[in-house]
C-alpha cells in the first residue's frame, strides 16, 4: 500500500467519522432537565453539551446505548457489538421506583439474567455522575448539583415542636 | 379500638401458650430450619455504596413520626459521637429507630453503616416475649404490639443486636420501640420502607428476601474485590430479613464476626422449660397484665391484631 493509497483511506475515514459525528450532535441535546424526581431537590439543569465534549466517548455515561459499544467489562459480555438502541435516555431503562411491587414482580426472564440488579433512575444518576466527579475533581456535595427545596430543608433540618404544642400532641 | 379486651387478651394469650407448648418448642428448637415465609420481604444493605448522607434517618423520622432530633439530620458531626468510654458508637434509640454510623477501617477509605431492627426469621425478642407482644409477618417485618407490652424489657436483653429501646417518657406507658419496616404504613401495602425509598445512592435493596441473598452473592461474583465474601444475615443466627455486604471485614464496622448459626432461641430453651409453670399461675398473672395492658389505651400506633397475627404463624411454623 503506496503512502498516497493510505492517506486517501485516513480521510475518508475521517470524513466519515465526522459525518458520524455530526448526524449524532445535531440530536444532542444542549441542556437536559433532570428534574422527574425533585422534591427535597430542585432538579438539575444538565449542560449536557458540556460533559458531550469532555467525555472522550458517549458511551462513558450511555453504555451501549449510542451504538458506539460500552467500556463496562460486564456489558461487554452480551454487548460488545449490540447496536444503538431506540431510547438513549438513562429512563429509558432505569425505572424511577426500582422498589414497586409491580417492577420487583415484573417478569424476569432468562433474558434479562444480568439486569436483574440493575439501579433506578436516582442511583443511575448519582452513581454515573458522583463517580465520575470525583475522579475528575467535579462537584460531589449534594447541594453543588441540586439546591434543596424548602421541603427539603424541613426535612433534613427538622425542628423540635415547642414543649406546649409537644405535650397536647403527646399520647 | 379501645383498649384491649380481656376475652380477647386472654384468647391471644392462650392460643399463644398453647402453639408454645404444643408446636412451638419442638420445631422452634430443631431450628436454624425456618428461613423465613416463602415470600418473605427484605434489604439488602451494601456498605460499598452508602455514602454517609443520613437520609435514611431523616426519612424514617418523619415515616414514624418521631420526634425532632437533637441535631439536624445534614449535621455529619454525629459520626464523632462515642458512648462508654469512646467504645460505643450511636445505637437506635426510643427516638430514632435508625442511625448511621462511620468506621475507618485500616488504611481504608470511611465506611458508613445504616443499623436499625434485622427483622430475624427467627427472632429472639419475640421467642423470649412472654405476653406475645411480637409477630413474625408473614412479609418479613417483626412488629409489636404495644397495648400487650408491660414494659418487662426482656426483649431488650434478648435482642442479639441490641435493637429494642425502651420509652421512658412516661413510667405510666412503658412500651418498646423499635424499627417495624415501616409495615403498617408501606410494608403490608407492598411498599418499600422510607429510608430505601429515599436513599440516593440504592445502598438499600428492597425485595424478596430469597431473590436478595442471589443477588448479594452475585455482586460479590461479579465485581471481585469489592466484597469481602460474606453475605452477613443470610445465615447468622438463623438468618435475617436485613443482610449485608461489606468491603472489610465486619468485624471493623460493627459486626459481631462469629455469632454462630443458630437462632438465639436455642439458647433460651431452660427459659422455654418454665413454660408449663407459666400456665399454672396464669390467671393470677394475667390479671396483672391487664390491669398494666388497659393503661396502654392511649397508644394507637402500631396496634396489630395479635390474636388474628398469631393464628397464621403458628400455620406456617
Ligand atoms: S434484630 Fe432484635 S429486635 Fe429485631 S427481630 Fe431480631 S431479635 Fe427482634
Ligand atoms: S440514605 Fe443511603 S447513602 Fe444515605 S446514609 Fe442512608 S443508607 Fe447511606
Amino acid at each position: 500500500m503506496g503512502a498516497k493509497q493510505t492517506l486517501t483511506t485516513l480521510i475518508m475515514a475521517l470524513a466519515l467519522i465526522a459525518a458520524g459525528t455530526t448526524a449524532v450532535a445535531a440530536d444532542l441535546p444542549d441542556q437536559v432537565s433532570l428534574d422527574t424526581m425533585a422534591k427535597l431537590f430542585n432538579g438539575v439543569e444538565f449542560d449536557h453539551a458540556m460533559h458531550a465534549d469532555l467525555g472522550e466517548d458517549c458511551s462513558a455515561c450511555h453504555h451501549h446505548t449510542t451504538g458506539t459499544g460500552t467500556s463496562n467489562e460486564r456489558c461487554m459480555g452480551c454487548h460488545a457489538d449490540s447496536p444503538g438502541m431506540k431510547t438513549v435516555q438513562c429512563s429509558g431503562c432505569h425505572v424511577v421506583e426500582p422498589f414497586s411491587a409491580k417492577h420487583i414482580n415484573r417478569d424476569a426472564s432468562n433474558r434479562y439474567q444480568f439486569h436483574i440488579d440493575m439501579p433506578g433512575l436516582k442511583a443511575a444518576y448519582h452513581w454515573n455522575c458522583v463517580g465520575c466527579h470525583e475522579q475528575m475533581d467535579g462537584p460531589t456535595g449534594c447541594q453543588e448539583c441540586h439546591s434543596r427545596t424548602t421541603a427539603g430543608d424541613d426535612f433534613y433540618q427538622k425542628k423540635a415542636v415547642p414543649a406546649v404544642a409537644a405535650a397536647k400532641g403527646e399520647h | 379500638m379501645s383498649g384491649i379486651s380481656r376475652r380477647r387478651f386472654l384468647a391471644a394469650s392462650v392460643a399463644g401458650c398453647a402453639a408454645t407448648t404444643l408446636a412451638g418448642p419442638k420445631k422452634a428448637l430443631a431450628s436454624g430450619t425456618f428461613s423465613g415465609y416463602p415470600d418473605g420481604m427484605g434489604v439488602l444493605v451494601d456498605l460499598t455504596r452508602c455514602v454517609g448522607c443520613r437520609s435514611c434517618e431523616a426519612a424514617c423520622n418523619k415515616e414514624q413520626k418521631l420526634p425532632a432530633p437533637g441535631r439536624p439530620f445534614d449535621d455529619m458531626s454525629v459520626f464523632d459521637e462515642t458512648f462508654h468510654g469512646g467504645k460505643q458508637k450511636r445505637r437506635p434509640d426510643e427516638n430514632a429507630y435508625t442511625v448511621v454510623n462511620r468506621y475507618n477501617p485500616e488504611g481504608g477509605a470511611p465506611v458508613y453503616r445504616k443499623v436499625q431492627c434485622n427483622h430475624c426469621n427467627e427472632p429472639a425478642c419475640l421467642s423470649s416475649c412472654f405476653v406475645n407482644a411480637y409477630t413474625k409477618t408473614p412479609e418479613g417485618a417483626v412488629i409489636y404490639n404495644s397495648k400487650v407490652c408491660v414494659g418487662c424489657r426482656t426483649c431488650m436483653v434478648a435482642c442479639p443486636y441490641q435493637v429494642p429501646a425502651y420509652s421512658y417518657s412516661s413510667s405510666l406507658d412503658p412500651v418498646i420501640k423499635k424499627c417495624i419496616f415501616c409495615y403498617d404504613t408501606r410494608l403490608k401495602k407492598g411498599l418499600p420502607p422510607a429510608c430505601v425509598e429515599i436513599c440516593p445512592q440504592e445502598a438499600l435493596t428492597f425485595g424478596k428476601r430469597k431473590e436478595l441473598i442471589k443477588i448479594g452473592h452475585q455482586r460479590i461474583e461479579t465485581h471481585p474485590g469489592r466484597y469481602v465474601e460474606r453475605l452477613y444475615g443470610e445465615k447468622e443466627l438463623g438468618g435475617t430479613s436485613w443482610m449485608y455486604l461489606a468491603p472489610v471485614a465486619f468485624d471493623q464496622v460493627g459486626f459481631d464476626p462469629s455469632p454462630g448459626n443458630e437462632p438465639i432461641i436455642n439458647n433460651v430453651k431452660d427459659f422455654l422449660g418454665t413454660v408449663p409453670m407459666v400456665l399454672a399461675i396464669w390467671p393470677a398473672m394475667f390479671t396483672g397484665f391487664h390491669l398494666l395492658a388497659k393503661k396502654h389505651k392511649g397508644h394507637d400506633e402500631h396496634e396489630h391484631d395479635a390474636e388474628q397475627q398469631h393464628g397464621e404463624e403458628g400455620e406456617e411454623q
